[in-house]
């Protein structure tokens, strides 16, 4: 190799009178101008809503409906993080709330009628939603037929199959404490203190490493003062919401006590650092993002299209079969309507606003979660103001409708900046 | 009309890539008729003619996409079936399709080891990858790109061609194809592919280019093939023949100036 460099070392190494710090600042905004608008605008919208909903509603702010927004968003954020997957190759699933609604009566009726453990229970939900997604993405990746039309057939049908299994208009209740202990129960303190602590400090500990490796290869490594200011933001987040949960919720303390980190916030912790390390980390992830980009040149440079887009469909039906068993545990039970009414389009929306693209290609398990509280706040923050169900599904429509224009349009200034 | 195809004087060895009466049929069409190619180390070969001439077919035939109805396929002299892309690649053998094949949502870097990426174990090794990336473009002096990380989509007409070449010769490949490299490009991007076509066969590769720009192939090339209705017309060195007669090969098949017998017997010099 002869000793010419790229430019970009060039540019970083002889010419570089501002600090990395401001240099990498600049780039953050370039790209944002650009249309590469990343979190931003689910960011954004989050703060607005909070603030809004704040000013309006105090009680909005309140530790009780804090831990409230995590397990009414549980259900919907799972399914979302699922969805992303398909979303990625510029696929579609419409059933997967009602996926989410059979997994989640095959659960009650094993345990319910049947006395099955929860951990068989639990499997066998899994393996159905599983079963699900292999039978969409065949359908879609052998047989040809689009996306849309596959799941908008297996939405009818799936309904159909979660009314046969709750026989009617009947509800099977779940009374498995380890089930319902999920969206019902919190840690103790103590404990959720300590997870915060390991969540900043892996964190940390992981970017450090890159930085290291990375400075070692003589690559450029990102300023230490924006991972500073990356940790510490983290860290200040992840306090605050630990802070707040662990405060006394219940009316009542001499009845019971009701404090902690609700169960299914690690749950959500943990199911978003897997998606993540298999989108991001992962030649599987990479392949996905291949195919949806371009298939014909993830053909060509031997990825198994068929098999990765088939793949993605049993991903985001066994993500829905989880998504499942979060709502029958908030309920208490699984009736003919669980995952169905507005659950699927939520879930595309929480997907869209947080940053995932209808177009495929682009998306990020953490759009999921961002886009999950959006819609949750929306949610919350308008009943607590009285609004009617009907109100509510009309700002939540709108919002998604705003979500998926940013994503056009954003796409659209990409495309003349050329960025994308 | 027989051809009687003689190999052309080895201009410094043997040819890394030979093709002798390769046949290639599609139903009743057929394409290719006893065609022959040689192709050498650290020379552009252009493989010149009109639309229709049986170019892209014989690529694919070379890429391993299809396989000839008869015929031999040699390299580094040794007789070698290719049945599928992979083989090509495996004996190292790349083709740079026209359309470049590259995922816009993803990075250069990304790209260019799609398919074949790095691992530690489960998880990709970007740090490498990069690393090799930057080393490639850089040994091909490629300088106009800012970032190795930046996304394909944001690149220029060129810079995409540039990548794709890249990820070409990333695989210690021997022979790279080159598929109208410059047919899309403005005029100083066009200059820096071609720039960038010389130092791969300076960087001692056998490439061949298939172009329809004869200032591009007469800029570039050592050898020119010139194809003519599925066959060859004339296998020479770019010195011995001027512009008009390589265009009235490819028009005509045959041209006078090369003496006679030209067209009909295929011109080898």
């Amino acid at each position: 190799m002869t000793s010419s460099v790229l430019p970009l070392a060039d540019k970083s190494e002889s010419d570089a009178p501002e600090s990395p710090v401001v240099t990498h600042i600049k780039d953050y905004v370039a790209r944002l101008r650009g249309g590469d608008t990343g979190a931003m605008p689910a960011v954004l919208g989050l703060v607005v809503l909070c603030t809004v909903f704040a000013i309006m509603r105090p009680r909005f702010l309140s530790a009780g409906n804090f831990a409230n927004l995590f397990t009414q968003g549980a259900a919907v954020t799972v399914i979302a993080m699922g969805l992303i997957f398909v979303l990625v190759l510029g696929e579609i699933d419409l059933s997967a709330g009602f996926a989410s609604g059979v997994c989640a009566a095959v659960l009650a009726v094993l345990l319910t009628e049947h006395g099955w453990p929860w951990y068989a229970g639990v499997l066998a939900a899994l393996v159905v939603g599983a079963v699900i997604g292999l039978v969409l993405g065949v359908l879609v990746a052998k047989v040809g037929i689009p996306s849309f039309v596959v799941t908008l057939g297996a939405f009818l049908a799936f309904q159909g199959v979660s009314l046969l299994l709750v026989k009617g208009g009947t509800n099977v209740p779940v009374r498995d404490s380890t089930i319902l202990a999920i969206s019902n129960r919190n840690l103790a303190p103590i404990v959720g203190w300590l997870l915060a602590a390991a969540t900043v400090g892996g964190y940390a500990a992981l970017q450090l490493r890159r930085n290291r490796s990375r400075m070692r290869r003589g690559l450029s490594a990102e300023p230490i003062a924006i991972t500073g200011i990356r940790v510490g933001t983290l860290a200040i987040l992840v306090g605050l919401a630990v802070y707040v949960l662990n405060q006394e919720r219940s009316r009542n303390v001499v009845i019971s006590s009701l404090r902690g980190v609700p169960i299914v916030v690690p749950v959500l912790v943990v199911l978003l650092l897997i998606g993540t390390f298999v989108l991001r980390r992962t030649p599987y992830g990479l392949s996905l993002y291949a195919v949806g980009g371009n298939r014909e040149a993830a053909r060509r440079a031997g990825i198994n299209v068929d098999r990765v887009r088939i793949s993605a469909f049993v991903i985001c039906s066994t993500m829905a079969a989880i998504g499942g068993i979060v709502a029958a545990s908030r309920a208490n039970s699984v009736d003919s309507n669980t995952g169905g009414s507005n659950v699927l389009l939520y879930a595309v929306g929480a997907a869209v606003i947080g940053g995932t693209s209808l177009f495929g290609g682009k998306g990020r398990v953490l759009d999921a979660v961002l886009g999950g509280a959006v819609v949750a706040v929306i949610d919350n923050g308008m009943g607590l103001m009285g609004y009617s169900a009907g109100v509510k599904y009309v700002v939540t429509g709108v919002v998604l409708l705003l979500a998926a224009g940013v994503d056009a349009l954003s796409r659209r200034r990409a495309e003349a900046a050329g960025l994308r | 009309m027989a051809l009687s195809p003689t190999p052309a004087p080895p201009p410094a060895s043997d040819p890394v890539l030979e093709l002798r009466g390769i046949n290639k049929s599609f139903g009743a069409v057929h394409v290719l008729r006893d065609v022959d190619l040689s192709v050498y180390e650290g020379q552009v070969t252009a493989l010149v003619g009109d639309n229709g001439a049986g170019k892209s077919t014989l690529v694919k035939c070379i890429g391993g996409i299809h396989t000839a109805d008869s015929g031999e396929y040699f390299f580094d002299g040794a007789p070698v079936t290719v049945n599928s892309p992979r083989d090509a690649s495996d004996l190292g053998v790349e083709i740079v399709y026209q359309d470049l094949a590259l995922c816009d949502n993803l990075d250069i870097v990304q790209n260019m080891f799609l398919g074949r990426e790095r691992r530690r174990g489960w998880v990709l090794d970007e740090d490498s990858m990069e690393q090799i990336a930057e080393e490639t473009l850089a040994g091909l002096s490629v300088r106009t790109v800012t970032s190795i990380r930046q996304r394909v989509s944001s690149l220029s007409g060129g810079q995409r061609q540039t990548v794709a070449i890249a990820k070409a010769v990333l695989w210690n490949s021997k022979v790279v194809v080159l598929d109208e490299p410059t047919a899309a490009l403005g005029v100083s991007q066009t200059a820096q592919v071609l720039e960038l076509v010389r130092r791969l066969a300076d960087n001692g590769l056998a490439v061949v280019l298939i172009s329809h720009n004869m200032n591009d192939v007469f800029a570039v090339a050592d050898r020119i093939a010139v194809l003519y209705l599925g066959r060859t017309a004339a296998q020479v060195s770019t010195s011995e023949i001027t512009h008009s007669q390589i265009v009235e090969l490819i028009t005509s098949g045959q041209t006078e100036a090369l003496g006679p017998g030209a067209g009909r017997n295929g011109v080898n010099r």
